[in-house]
């Protein structure tokens, strides 16, 4: 109930705020807003979908705060100056209390302090994937779905070289060219540079590790989409025959404009859903890069390089890293993969439904 | 009234007081409220209303077909079955009701696409029907038998029909398919349920007389549900106005449709456009059709009544014979 | 006065789905169409409007040749005619409000209407809805309300025109003549213009000053809605005519059965010379041989079979 409260408060403060800036909103909208309050309880009425959210929330913050927060910059090599520092395994008050609590990595770092910069960079990786790939696809599905006959021929058939893509040997055949490039790129292009340093929580110094990520990030892309067009293409399938597009041709309006005032938003809510269980897998793919060495190497903190590293002296000393990014990165998939389902519930409107008779009932008593 | 809670000489069929109702989400749905009729052996008997009056659950019911989140409250439904035993189906055992379903009883229903499997012939599907009530019989039989039916419910060349799938044939012709099906164990009742909604008018007209011949031929009890009062006139012999759930008229089909005494009957009547008289205006009844999960007290139909009184919102009535065979539930008729 | 000549719409695999119609529709009258599935009368219906585009042939409207015009004169086109469609349920957009989908069509033509909000509430009580339903989703409507809403879009831009493709077909009896008797109304109101086509023969005559039969691609008969169904002429419409069940048991009774034989075939590979040869009980040999000329019975009634045809 909580959930569904905290909810309510923040729709009802957004169309406060709507209704300063143009009265007359909230009785144009009542029902957009009924609909808004019916999705929020539905998803507080699923313990998975709130467990999910509140992950994905405290790994947003995590994320947005890590690099700032983070008690230990990632850049010193601590074991410089002890050697006794690599790979402290871990230490819980009050038993112990002179060493770091989820022990130190291969450069004597605290891991704990590290993952905080880990947050930022796989959270930053695998939302920006998704964001970039999804409207890639779901434009080229739209038309094709859309204008079928040769151009869906066309686009489809792009769609399947891609689709059939193996990712792993495209990232690897991107790492070996991309990064020099890129780093030239960023060498001469400060504002670029600048800009993308901050955005994963790095320093501008390491820009020749920002390539390497950049360098995974095209990689996974251009893998991504294909997925996006398929499952839209699909869904425009069906929703063109509707006779309310043939009201809307009639009505003179342009194809561009049917396809994302009429047929987008009816297609949409599968996408959603498709999309936060992507970022799960992006997350765990862009990892899995890494950890083969195609991203970022030392000193960046990138959860899959570090459990790559670590990986040399498992089982023996470095148990500790690999189990604690381990769960991180489960965490970070697992909440997106929750939310995703409970999304899939919310989203579908006979599902839907259903949960809103429960709550009218609820509200009678 | 204890004629009503036994089975006539000749009823192939009586309902008593069947009472169904839906536990959804929303609240609970009086589907059907207190439904009686009954069936005579060879007669037609038309279940006529619009949508959500629950003619539909009404046929359902009789052979218990109502799946969770229904349940049939309370009532009975009285069957005569072949070897002249009375059952009431809604008590029996689960083995003798299956024995009696597709065997005894017969169902057709409106999607004829949907009731035949694709994967199989329709001489297969009569196959499975017989052999599922009379397990002594061969293939080549049934083969025979399934071109003699299919001749009847008159497949140009059944012979090759026989062998057909459900997609090598017309819309026109898998419901006669259906029917031929619905028939392979001669029942003593067949329920169609809006079995030509979906056809064209002249392949209708041909689904109609082919049902009326051999409803003669078969002596069987058919249940015709529908909402075209133009199929129930030329059809039945009898007639149930059904609205929200409930009977408000019953009669023969001469008295329903000359002289009709409940006013959802009348203002039915006078918003289908006969084509053979001139109209002026065609009525429509003000309102929608009551939500059954709260509905209205009283007589249901009284929010849309031009004639309501005070008693109809009160007072559910009770029926009122007009004359033989003819009664209508509603209190305007219980002054006279 | 608009006029549409020999059209002809075909799909991929060569279907003639109107093969070689030609019709004129008079300002002001309800022209109805009825045929059975495969007739070709929605596809009429949607070529005339330009959804689909004609094989060949004209459509001309107020004397205008609009058969092959784009952009702004097709836009011109459909400021001035439009189309309501059968089934309420999809033919609104399930994520747009009431109010967006009838303004869509006002902003799209560009027309000023002053205060939106004002103008929309006067709209809606034309068809007999009111303010509270301007905001609300299409799933919040009952079937008969959003036919309504449907027939208002049609309106709103206060076209000439109106194809009405099985506009009742989904609705209940009652709430059917609720909406008959609006687009009554609504004609006279607006001095309208209607093709009304439906396979329900009775509501046909009753809502149309003409009537035209289809059967496989062609119209068969046609002329003033009562003539046509107290004398028709062509056999198809007389079997069709026979075949609708009346709501009256005394006429049923005594009316002579008619029974159409087999199927209608299938548009794909219609049969040669007229159509309906192959059902028909007075087919000649002439009839297997060559399509049947127009012959008129009366000034304003015609039939296309060879049975009437003058040598």
């Amino acid at each position: 109930m909580l959930v569904y409260r905290i909810f309510k408060s923040l729709i009802w403060l957004y169309a406060g705020l709507r209704e300063r800036v143009s009265p007359g909103w909230m009785q144009k909208n009542s029902s957009r807003i009924r609909e808004w309050e019916l999705m929020a309880y539905a998803y507080s009425k699923s313990p998975v979908g709130v467990l999910g959210g509140t992950m994905v929330f405290v790994v947003f913050i995590l994320a947005a705060i890590g690099p700032f927060i983070s008690w230990e910059p990632y850049w010193e090599y601590k074991i410089i100056y002890d050697e006794s520092l690599r790979y402290q395994p871990p230490c819980l008050p009050p038993w112990c209390t002179d060493r770091p609590i989820f022990g130190t990595d291969e450069w004597g770092r605290d891991v704990a302090a590290m993952s905080l910069y880990g947050f930022r960079i796989s959270f930053v990786i695998s939302i920006v994937v998704v964001l970039l790939g999804a409207p890639l696809g779901i434009v080229l599905g739209l038309i094709a779905g859309y204008k079928g006959g040769i151009v869906d021929e066309i686009v489809m058939r792009v769609t399947d070289i891609f689709l059939a893509f193996p990712g792993l040997v495209l990232a690897i055949a991107f790492a070996s060219v991309l990064p020099h490039r890129i780093r030239g790129f960023l060498e001469e292009n400060v504002v670029a540079r600048t800009v993308l340093s901050a955005l994963f929580g790095l320093r501008e110094k390491e820009y020749g590790q920002l390539a390497a990520l950049i360098s995974i990030w095209f990689a996974m892309v251009i893998v991504w989409w294909p997925g996006y067009a398929r499952i839209i293409r699909g869904s425009v399938l069906s929703v063109r025959e509707m006779p309310f597009i043939e009201a809307a041709k009639l009505s003179g309006l342009s194809t561009w404009s049917i396809l994302f005032k009429h047929i987008l938003p009816n297609v949409l809510s599968p996408v959603i859903v498709m999309m936060t269980f992507d970022i799960a897998t992006a997350t765990l793919f862009a990892a899995a890069l890494s950890f083969l060495g195609l991203g970022p190497q030392e000193p960046v903190p990138e959860l899959g390089f570090l459990i790559s590293k670590a990986g040399q002296f498992f089982p023996e000393r470095s148990t500790h890293v690999v189990v604690y990014l381990g769960l991180i990165l489960l965490t970070m998939a697992l909440g997106w993969n929750l939310l995703g389902d409970a999304l899939r519930d919310i989203l579908d409107p006979r599902t839907r439904r259903a949960i809103e008779y429960r709550e009218e009932k609820e509200k009678k008593g | 009234m204890s004629e009503a809670f036994s089975l006539g000489e000749n009823e192939v069929l009586r309902v008593v007081d069947l009472e169904v109702r839906f536990y959804t989400y929303a609240g609970v749905v009086h589907a059907v409220s207190g439904v009686s009729f009954y069936v005579k052996e060879g007669e037609a008997v038309a279940l006529v209303g619009e949508t959500g009056c629950g003619k539909t659950v009404t046929t359902r019911a009789i052979t218990r077909l109502i799946e969770s989140p229904g349940r049939i409250e309370r009532g009975m439904v009285l069957f005569r079955r072949r070897n002249k035993k009375v059952v009431d189906l809604l008590k029996i055992s689960d083995e003798e009701l299956r024995e009696i379903r597709g065997n005894e009883i017969a169902y057709v229903f409106q999607d004829p696409t949907s009731a035949l499997d694709p994967l199989y012939t329709i001489g297969f599907h009569i196959h499975e029907t017989v052999t599922a009530h009379k397990s002594k019989i061969s293939r080549k039989e049934t083969l025979k038998y399934a071109v003699e039916l299919l001749r009847k419910v008159l497949i140009p060349s059944p012979e090759v029909r026989v062998k057909n799938y459900p997609h090598e044939m017309s819309g026109g012709m898998r419901q006669r398919s259906v029917i031929a099906i619905s028939l392979s164990n001669m029942p003593k009742l067949l329920i169609a349920d809006e079995p030509t909604t979906n056809l064209d008018v002249t392949i209708q007209a041909q689904i109609l007389d082919l049902v009326r011949r051999l409803q003669g031929e078969f002596k069987m009890g058919i249940i015709l549900i529908t909402h075209n009062l133009g199929i129930v006139a030329e059809t039945a012999n009898r007639v149930y106005v059904m609205y929200a759930g409930k009977v408000v008229e019953e009669g023969l089909v001469d008295q329903v449709f000359y002289n009709p005494q409940h006013p959802y009957t009348r203002l039915l009547l006078r918003s289908v456009p006969n084509p053979l008289r001139r109209i002026e205006k065609l009525e429509s009844i003000p309102g929608v059709v009551p939500s059954l999960i709260n509905p209205p007290k009283g007589c249901r139909f009284h929010p849309r009544c031009p004639f309501a009184t005070g008693k109809c919102i009160v007072e559910d009535p009770p029926g009122f014979d007009i004359e033989k065979d003819h009664k209508t539930f509603c209190w305007l008729l219980e002054k006279r | 006065m608009k006029k549409y000549f020999g059209v002809r719409g075909s799909f991929r695999k060569k279907v003639k789905a109107v093969d070689g119609v030609s019709l004129n529709i008079k300002r002001g009258e309800t022209l109805g169409v009825v045929g059975e599935s495969g007739c070709g009368k929605s596809t009429l219906g949607k070529t005339i409007l330009r959804l689909l585009d004609p094989t060949s042939g004209k459509v001309i409207f107020e004397s205008r040749d609009v058969t092959k015009v784009k952009g702004g004169a097709l836009r011109e086109y459909w400021r001035n005619a439009q189309m309501v469609f059968q089934d309420p349920h999809t033919s609104l957009d399930p994520r747009m409000t009431i109010a967006s989908t009838l303004l869509e069509p006002i902003r799209q033509f560009k027309i000023d209407v002053g205060d939106e909000e004002e103008f929309l509430v006067k709209q809606m009580e034309v068809v007999g809805l009111g303010r509270e339903h301007l905001y609300r989703y299409p799933h919040e409507l009952s079937g008969g309300q959003k036919q309504r809403v449907a027939i208002l879009r049609a309106i709103i831009t206060r076209p000439k025109f109106i194809v009405l493709d099985e506009p009742t077909s989904s609705l209940d009896v009652s709430v059917q003549a609720q909406i008959l008797e609006l687009l009554k109304d609504l004609q006279k109101k607006f001095n309208l213009t209607y093709l009304f086509i439906s396979h329900d023969i009775a509501v046909v005559k009753y809502m149309s000053n003409r009537m035209a039969v289809m059967y496989l691609g062609k119209v068969v008969e046609l002329g003033p809605a009562d003539t046509v169904f107290e004398s028709p002429q062509h056999p198809y419409t007389q079997f069709l005519l026979a075949a609708v069940p009346v709501p009256d048991p005394n006429i049923t009774r005594s009316r002579k059965k008619m029974l159409i034989q087999g199927e209608p075939p299938s548009p794909i590979n219609p049969p040669p010379g007229c159509r309906f040869h192959p059902r028909c009980p007075h087919a000649m040999d002439i009839c297997k041989r060559s399509e049947p000329p127009l012959a008129m019975i009366g000034n304003s009634h015609c039939v296309y079979c060879w049975l009437y045809a003058k040598k």
